[in-house]
Parts: structure tokens; C-alpha cells; sequence
């Protein structure tokens, strides 16, 4: 793969994954549990959508043409997509929403933390300007990990349904598809197997502190990656593309 | 969950350093860290501030405003208490 491409590819890997996560933090926006929690996850979604937006216009640079960050975007299928399955699970309630927020705010900070290095300044630079909004996030998910975790009896359980829901999805955050390979020997992406233990170590400390359990269960999903998604995907998509689709072009 | 109403807490926010916290609102938080990060994402997130003081609003005591009268009245008529009567010297010109 040329160069240009590889780069192009790998962008739209780490834009994906903040633009669908975003998008499925802000269909929380009006039905948070409060006021303020309403805010705060709208205001992660913000964070994401903005940092997937300079992903896209990095990525509509590289394509060239006609392209922008808004074809990008929208105008792409399903099957093009490159995000992990992950970051597309329903919001099911709060504690799906904080766990999943959680198990990919881990990787993202670690992910960024490397990125800054990266040989290619455009994905460096977004990474240092990125990185503090997702120590936040961070911070923000872990202190619900263990509010909710070592909270009531009610919360508890339904902390751990969820972490137990979610446990197979963790695993696709690390299995480096053939374009993160190739990116990494190029030198511009970081080793996703340096970034595993740093994450599940994070991940250790946080359950353990937040009185919850890692399930047994072996088995994880993958596809994401090469545009394979789960069923969620689609609808996702139909409602974060319909404008662009039924009204191409159209403007604020 | 339980339907115990989080406590409301008073949030005070510095815009820029050498400037005072000002009262810019309330908000419900279950303790102090969550207050801190509520005001955090509700009060500033469009560059408001470099500074968060919280309170629980509880542990802030007004006056009784059925005291108005006397608490404030007797001011009125003390215009000598403002410092106009006095001639300042060329290079305080400004105040």
C-alpha cells in the first residue's frame, strides 16, 4: 500500500472510533440521568466528534479531490467504516454507557500517549491536543467505575452486567488489522502490543478499586476493524447520515 | 437508585488569575469531587474559568431579609463615609 493510502486508512481507524463513540454519546444529550451528567458526557461526545473531525480532515487532505471531512464522514457505508465493535454497543443505561466509556477511554489515553511520538506530525499534533481532553475522559469514567461499583448493592450488579456484556469486545482494541500492522512498521502508529498490558493493568486497578470482577469468559469478537460491524451499525449510521444523504451538500 | 436528591452545592469561578471568584450558580453533586468536575462541564466549558470553588450550599448563612431595614438602611444618609470630600493629588487623578 502506497504510503498515502496507509496513512489515509489508518486515520479514518482512529476517526471512526471517535466519531461512533461520539455519536453514541450524544444520543444521551437531553436524557442524561441529571442535569450535570447530561452535560458532562455531552460535552465528552463534543471532545470526540471535534478530535474525529481534524481525523477527517487529515484523512480528506490525503484522499484529495473533491473530498472534505463532511464526505468522509457521511458519505461512506457500513462496510467502510473501521471502527471497533466496541465503541458501537447501545447505550443499554448508565452502566453500559460509563463501562464502555471507561474500557476505551483507557486504550485512547494510551494510544494517544504513544501517538504523540509518532513520526507523521499531522497525527501528533492532533494527539497532543487530544490527550488532555481524554485524561478528563479518563477520569471522568473511572471515578463512575468505582462510584457505581462500590456503590449500593444495585449498582454493583448492574456494574458488573455490563463490564461482563462488554469483556468481549475489549480484546478487537489490540488485534492490529493489517493496516495498523503496516502502519506501525511504517513507523507512524504505536505497537498495539505495547499498549495491551498498560491497558489491562489500568483496567485491573480500576475494577479491583471499583469492587468488580473480570469475567471468565475467553472468547472475543472482532471485525470492526475490516468493516464487518454488528447490527447496531447501520442504525447508527442511518441517523448520523440521513441530512447528508437526503440532502446532499446541505449546510447550517 | 435510590430517589435521595443529591446535595446542592454554590459554584464560585475565577475567570483569570488576579481577578476574584464570583457566584456563577448552583448544581447538585452526591460530595465535593463530583461538584468540582459537575462545575468543571457545566460552567466552563466555553473558557470561563482558571479556578473552582465549591460549597455545599448549606454551609452558606445569609442575612435575614426581614432585617433589611435596619442592616442597610442606615447608610443611606452617611455620604460622608465615601472619601469625595477630599482634594487627591495630581497623580491620583483616576480614582
Amino acid at each position: 500500500m502506497a504510503e498515502k493510502d496507509l496513512l489515509y486508512n489508518y486515520t479514518l481507524h482512529l476517526a471512526d472510533n471517535s466519531m461512533i463513540l461520539g455519536q453514541r454519546c450524544g444520543e444521551w444529550c437531553g436524557h442524561g440521568p441529571v442535569l450535570e451528567q447530561d452535560i458532562a458526557l455531552t460535552n465528552i461526545a463534543l471532545d470526540l466528534i471535534g478530535e474525529a473531525r481534524s481525523l477527517y480532515q487529515l484523512a480528506a487532505d490525503l484522499k484529495g479531490g473533491s473530498a472534505t471531512e463532511d464526505t468522509v464522514a457521511f458519505l461512506r457505508d457500513v462496510l467502510g467504516y473501521k471502527n471497533v465493535l466496541l465503541v458501537e454497543q447501545p447505550n443499554t443505561d448508565w452502566a453500559y454507557t460509563i463501562v464502555r466509556q471507561f474500557f476505551y477511554d483507557v486504550f485512547h489515553f494510551y494510544l494517544h500517549s504513544e501517538l504523540i511520538h509518532s513520526t507523521e506530525t499531522r497525527l501528533s499534533n492532533i494527539a497532543a491536543k487530544s490527550i488532555k481532553e481524554v485524561t478528563y475522559h479518563l477520569k471522568w469514567s473511572s471515578e463512575w467505575m468505582i462510584r457505581l461499583g462500590d456503590g449500593t448493592d444495585l449498582s454493583r450488579d448492574k456494574m458488573q452486567e455490563a463490564v461482563n456484556g462488554l469483556w468481549e469486545f475489549t480484546g478487537e482494541l489490540f488485534m492490529p488489522s493489517k493496516i495498523e500492522q503496516q502502519a506501525f512498521e511504517a513507523g507512524f502508529a504505536p505497537d498495539l502490543n505495547i499498549l495491551k498490558p498498560m491497558w489491562q493493568e489500568k483496567v485491573e486497578d480500576i475494577l479491583a478499586e471499583s469492587t468488580l470482577y473480570i469475567p471468565e469468559r475467553e472468547y472475543q469478537q472482532k471485525g470492526g476493524k475490516t468493516g464487518v460491524h454488528s447490527e447496531h451499525m447501520g442504525f447508527i449510521l442511518a441517523d448520523m447520515q440521513f441530512l447528508q444523504r437526503a440532502y446532499p451538500g446541505a449546510n447550517w | 437508585m435510590s430517589n435521595k436528591e443529591w446535595p446542592l452545592w454554590e459554584v464560585f469561578i475565577r475567570a483569570k488569575q488576579g481577578l476574584n471568584h464570583k457566584h456563577v450558580g448552583s448544581l447538585h453533586a452526591a460530595d465535593v469531587q463530583m461538584a468540582i468536575e459537575n462545575a468543571r462541564d457545566v460552567y466552563t466549558r466555553r473558557m470561563e474559568g482558571v479556578s473552582i470553588w465549591v460549597v455545599e450550599s448549606k454551609n452558606l448563612h445569609a442575612n435575614e431579609p426581614s432585617e433589611q431595614d435596619e442592616l442597610f438602611d442606615p447608610a443611606n444618609d452617611k455620604i460622608y463615609r465615601h472619601p469625595t470630600f477630599y482634594i487627591l493629588p495630581e497623580e491620583l487623578n483616576h480614582m
